[in-house]
């Protein structure tokens, strides 16, 4: 999910692309076995296997089971489009994920970014510790984090529902998002903040005018895994939700007796909107790269011109 | 405020009283368990780095111009719910399902074989959750091998073979270690896919914290077991950051 990598092969080979319309040629050379075959062939069935269930979910999607449930493959028909809504529980719990997500992602994009600000710019006290707390947050077991936010809640006495979900999903999320924001801090040239004092710009106008552009993609990004997870979990949420349930919860409780079709159109559709906005956010990320450089090859011009007169 | 958050209330929640009987306890009951999720989850590190390793490799050698394309591809498991994904292979794996069925009827296998409630199941379904895990990291780690040294290999008259293991694999290790890391410590705590897709006999110890949490509301024993999973794993994973550094490993976490 991160953007587009601003290597100078990369740039080079999508400059003579745009130039000229042909594709640099394939720099490796292969040889002339069969066995440059395998290699390929093996990476195809491995996609294949990956994307198998998601194939089975998107077909059923369209079915119409004789019964209650989405067991076996009768006729295809939008039914279950249409009556999208017909499980209220099931309805309910999609919009609860939907709400904790948002929010979650708002609260942990925001702490995160900090976080990740303060860790890639500072070396201060404590930063090495912080860096490991967010290493066991990433590196322990959900069931793990989850059992110990369910005993923290339970100490506290905090009431199990929509608080204690939404900051369990928060407390996860923030780690994630510090280690894109961090990764891009440290990419990021430090002269930048540097000139904008030296011309005279407050911390503040600084860190809006310079910083937050500048880390703009890896807060994205960011903010993007944050949500993917938080609409995602079920591990965690199940030890923290209490009576509530979310979709995760929900399609888990229903294993038991069989999964209704809303379930494989609402997954369908999920999926879709997944897709939709990663790729527009790459589409994003390599229109600003083509920008950038054809601003750099104007500015080279410009150059030369100089240079020749 | 992870770690404080890690740390509190985990012994004696009831009566905080130094109550150490709860670890031997714990371990004593349920000893059987934590050997079996980490059999199940070393069989499935090892299993889906073989898988993937392959994969990776080609992705990052031969992607050539369509390198995002593949990564993309392999990303795409995580836009489905992971219990979504999960279900679909129940739904699969069935008895009479899409894969068993018409095996049966051509003669394949035999009428009661089934592969639901055994630990196959549990251990195919883990890794093929995990398998994005594992072959990202090792992708990041085969992506940043300069293809010159390769090449230099094969000036110096090396076999592909041998430039495959004087020079990928040894440049690619951190890789594999960030993978086995990545894989392995989730997948000792899953207890989804072995609910869903495994029997009475495939319990992990996820299943069992998880039941003793919420169904017995048993939080001292609940939170012991927890806490050993979580220290055994430490452990293991600090000495392996320690060894690697941890900015390897979040890295690989981050672009998955």
């Amino acid at each position: 999910m991160s953007s587009t990598p601003r290597d100078p092969a990369a740039v080079a080979s999508a400059w003579q692309e745009l130039g000229d319309g042909t594709a640099p040629p394939p720099k490796t050379p292969s040889s002339k076995k069969w066995t440059r075959f395998i290699l390929p062939t093996y990476t195809t069935v491995f996609v294949l296997y990956l994307v198998v269930p998601i194939a089975v979910m998107i077909v059923f999607a369209f079915n119409t089971p004789a019964g209650r449930y989405n067991i076996k493959w009768e006729h295809a028909s939008l039914d279950a489009w249409r009556n999208l809504f017909s499980f209220p529980d099931l309805s309910t719990s999609l919009k609860l994920t939907l709400e904790v997500a948002f929010l979650a992602t708002i609260f942990s994009t925001i702490l995160g970014t900090f976080i990740g600000l303060a860790l890639g710019r500072y070396r201060f006290r404590g930063a090495g510790a912080m860096n490991f707390v967010i290493f066991l947050a990433i590196a322990s077991p959900e069931i793990v984090l989850g059992s110990s936010m369910l005993t923290m809640f339970v100490n506290a006495r905090i009431p199990q529902g929509f608080v204690t979900i939404l900051l369990a999903h928060t407390m996860f999320c923030v780690s994630f998002v510090a280690i894109t924001v961090r990764a891009r801090v440290s990419g990021m040239d430090k002269a930048l903040e540097e000139a904008a004092g030296d011309l005279g710009a407050d911390p503040r106008t600084t860190f809006f005018k310079v910083t937050l552009p500048n880390i703009m993609p890896g807060v994205i990004a960011g903010a993007l895994l944050a949500f993917a997870l938080s609409i995602d979990d079920y591990v965690i949420t199940n030890f923290v939700a209490g009576s509530k349930s979310t979709f995760p919860l929900w399609v888990f409780g229903a294993t038991r007796q069989g999964i209704p079709v809303q379930v494989n159109v609402m997954g369908t559709l999920l999926f879709t909107f997944g897709i939709l906005i990663v790729v527009a956010q790459l589409l994003a990320s390599r229109m600003r790269a083509r920008g950038d450089d054809k601003r750099l090859a104007q500015d080279k011009a410009r150059l030369a011109a100089a240079q020749a007169s | 405020m992870f770690y404080t958050s890690l740390q509190s209330g985990f012994i004696g929640d009831f009566h905080f009283n130094w109550h150490f009987a709860n670890y031997p306890n714990a371990i004593k009951l349920h000893g059987d368990i934590y050997v079996r999720s980490l059999v199940y989850a070393g069989i499935v590190t090892v299993l889906a780095l073989v898988l993937a390793y392959p994969v990776a490799y080609w992705i990052a050698f031969y992607g050539g111009r369509r390198k995002s394309v593949f990564l993309f591809l392999l990303l795409l498991p995580f836009f489905v719910s992971f219990i979504i994904r999960t279900v679909q292979w129940q739904f699969l794996l069935k008895d009479d399902g899409l894969i068993l069925g018409p095996l049966k009827r051509i003669g394949l296998l035999p009428d009661n074989y089934h592969v639901l409630g055994t630990s196959i199941a549990v251990i195919a379904g883990i890794t093929y959750n995990f398998l994005p895990f594992t072959a990202l990291p090792l992708y990041v780690a085969l992506e940043r091998i300069d293809k010159g040294l390769v090449e230099a290999g094969k000036d110096l008259y090396a076999s592909r073979f041998t430039t495959f293991r004087k020079v990928v694999w040894p440049l690619a290790l951190p890789g594999v270690f960030a993978a086995f890391l990545l894989t392995f410590v989730p997948a000792v705590g899953d207890y989804v896919n072995a609910s869903i897709l495994g029997g009475p006999g495939n319990t992990m110890i996820g299943n069992v914290i998880q039941t003793t949490f919420l169904t017995n509301f048993d939080y001292p024993i609940a939170a012991a077991m927890s806490f050993i999973l979580m220290a055994a794993l430490l452990v293991g994973a600090t000495v392996y950051a320690k060894v690697l550094g941890t900015e390897d490993v979040t890295a690989g976490a981050a672009s998955g």
